[in-house]
């Protein structure tokens, strides 16, 4: 068996643009409602501290915190190795807010299903939505976005990776098609 | 980097002890939160199998595993297995069929939780076995020294008491030296090792001790129990010439030491009553960091996957 893979990219530019698009969502939908931003680290915490700035132009209330769900992943059995645990912030009270989740890439949903999870940990909020940089679609649990920043078509297989400024040093999406040749 | 086990300090190396304590640091701070738990290890078994009797290691463990999710039960050897001259071999096969998935030992034979670890699937967890390890011990004080010294090279540990019987002393100073701390030893002639503490300055005189400039001064148990071996004439001796006396505790103030013990703490033994209310005693961080450090050990710890399965 063969395998041949091929690239696609998205530049920093259409990155730029689709957080851009996150926040206008969020503006049209919310005008002046006080908001949180939760990222769910690893990189969702940083698209989440771009909205941020994005969204504290205006006469908001803002609070802010992030979020690591390794202690609430659903695939423990299956790890050779339990991913390495890093601090969670949320520096706010959780119970009556209005919280939006905010990740890099939404995919099967297991992700948004353990954040969920951790978030109740720590109170009860009023509302809580969901922001997603890039949706590349191929859910495996009833988990939708309410904002998406670029809709991205993909194969179950194909691999999305994400680098970001911050926590990468640059800016880009790649996208690995896999098809398998006989 | 997983492991299956955790026996002793002298076989982890440098990135596993960092990566343990790091990991130390996320598990502490769930404690602030209004729910502790996490459902990290949901539906996993850990048994406690502890053939020396500890209280506060015991609980400890217990609550680092039930804030994991895990289901905790205690075999209580001492009235079953012992009484009825069945072996540990014979234990360890009872428990294989339980399928636990974590076991943790405590003995009076060194050795004897290496020699469980190769008979099962589970991960196996040294809480002291003799005078040879009690490896979570050693994470929780080097975890509580790097909270008051993030950069822990270079800084003072002074260990007084029976240095000679205490696996405490073993397990701690290895993992200090580890991380670049000194260590001193402090004790009566007959309590101090002969072999195996390379590296370690010894002491038998408090004052010479102190004049060494410690950061922190750790006191150990004196374990009644070896009373009758008569390693020092009498307790109020011991208290006088290596306990922390209120005068001695006023030095140790002024000059801003901190006090560690790993508890239970005899009173008038090792410390004077006043030591409870002193400032800079990490007597209290020890029992709270002990449970995170637990947390991160069984967080790590990989049994053989193949049970449950």
């Amino acid at each position: 068996m063969n395998q041949t893979s091929h690239e696609r990219i998205l530049a920093a530019d259409a990155m730029a643009t689709g957080v851009e698009n996150l926040a206008q969502q969020i503006r049209a939908r919310h005008p002046a409602a006080p908001l949180a931003l939760i990222g769910i680290r690893s990189r969702g915490d940083e698209v989440a501290e771009r909205l941020l700035n994005l969204l504290a132009e205006e006469d908001r209330e803002l609070e802010f915190g992030v979020l690591d769900i390794s202690l609430y992943r659903d695939d423990y059995e299956h790890l050779h190795e339990n991913p390495a645990l890093q601090s969670s912030d949320v520096p706010f009270e959780v119970d009556g807010a209005h919280i939006i989740l905010v990740d890099d890439v939404l995919f099967t949903g297991r992700t948004i299903r353990a954040a969920l999870d951790a978030l109740s940990d720590y109170g009860r909020p009023a509302k809580v939505e969901l922001a997603v940089l890039i949706d590349r679609g191929h859910r495996e649990l009833p988990i939708q976005p309410d904002y998406v920043g670029i809709l991205l078509e993909t194969q179950r297989h194909d691999h999305v990776w994400v680098s970001l400024l911050g926590t990468d040093g640059l800016d880009e999406v790649k996208v690995t098609e896999k098809s398998m040749l006989q | 980097m997983a492991r299956k086990d955790l026996l002793d300090i002298a076989s982890l190396s440098r990135v596993e002890i960092d990566h343990l304590l790091h990991q130390a640091v996320p598990f502490k701070e769930l404690f602030t939160r209004s729910v502790k738990k996490v459902p990290a290890l949901k539906g996993k078994s850990v048994l406690t199998l502890f053939y020396e009797p500890s209280t506060r290691t015991h609980s400890s463990f217990e609550v680092a595993a039930k804030r994991l999710s895990a289901d905790v039960t205690h075999f209580d050897v001492g009235q079953s297995s012992i009484t009825k001259g069945e072996s540990v071999r014979e234990t360890v096969e009872t428990l294989e069929a339980m399928r636990t998935d974590f076991i943790i030992v405590r003995h009076s034979k060194s050795g004897l939780p290496a020699m469980i670890a190769s008979l099962t699937k589970a991960s196996v967890i040294n809480a002291g076995d003799g005078a040879h390890a009690h490896p979570t011990q050693a994470l929780l004080d080097a975890f509580t020294i790097m909270e008051k010294f993030p950069e822990p090279a270079g800084k003072r540990v002074l260990i007084i008491g029976d240095i000679l019987h205490s696996r405490v002393a073993r397990s701690t100073s290895l993992i200090l030296k580890k991380l670049g701390i000194e260590v001193a030893y402090l004790a009566p002639g007959s309590l101090l090792p002969k072999l195996g503490a390379e590296g370690i300055h010894r002491f038998t005189d408090y004052a010479k001790a102190m004049a060494w400039l410690p950061d922190i001064v750790y006191l150990l148990r004196v374990q009644m129990e070896r009373q009758d071996a008569q390693f020092f004439p009498s307790l109020r001796e011991y208290h006088r010439l290596y306990g922390i006396t209120d005068e001695r505790l006023q030095e140790i103030s002024k000059r801003g030491l901190y006090l560690m013990h790993p508890g239970p703490v005899n009173r008038g033994v090792e410390l004077c009553d006043a030591v409870m209310e002193y400032e800079r005693s990490l007597i209290n961080d020890q029992v709270e960091n002990g449970i995170a450090v637990r947390m991160a050990v069984l967080y790590w710890l990989k049994p053989e996957a193949n049970h449950g399965v």
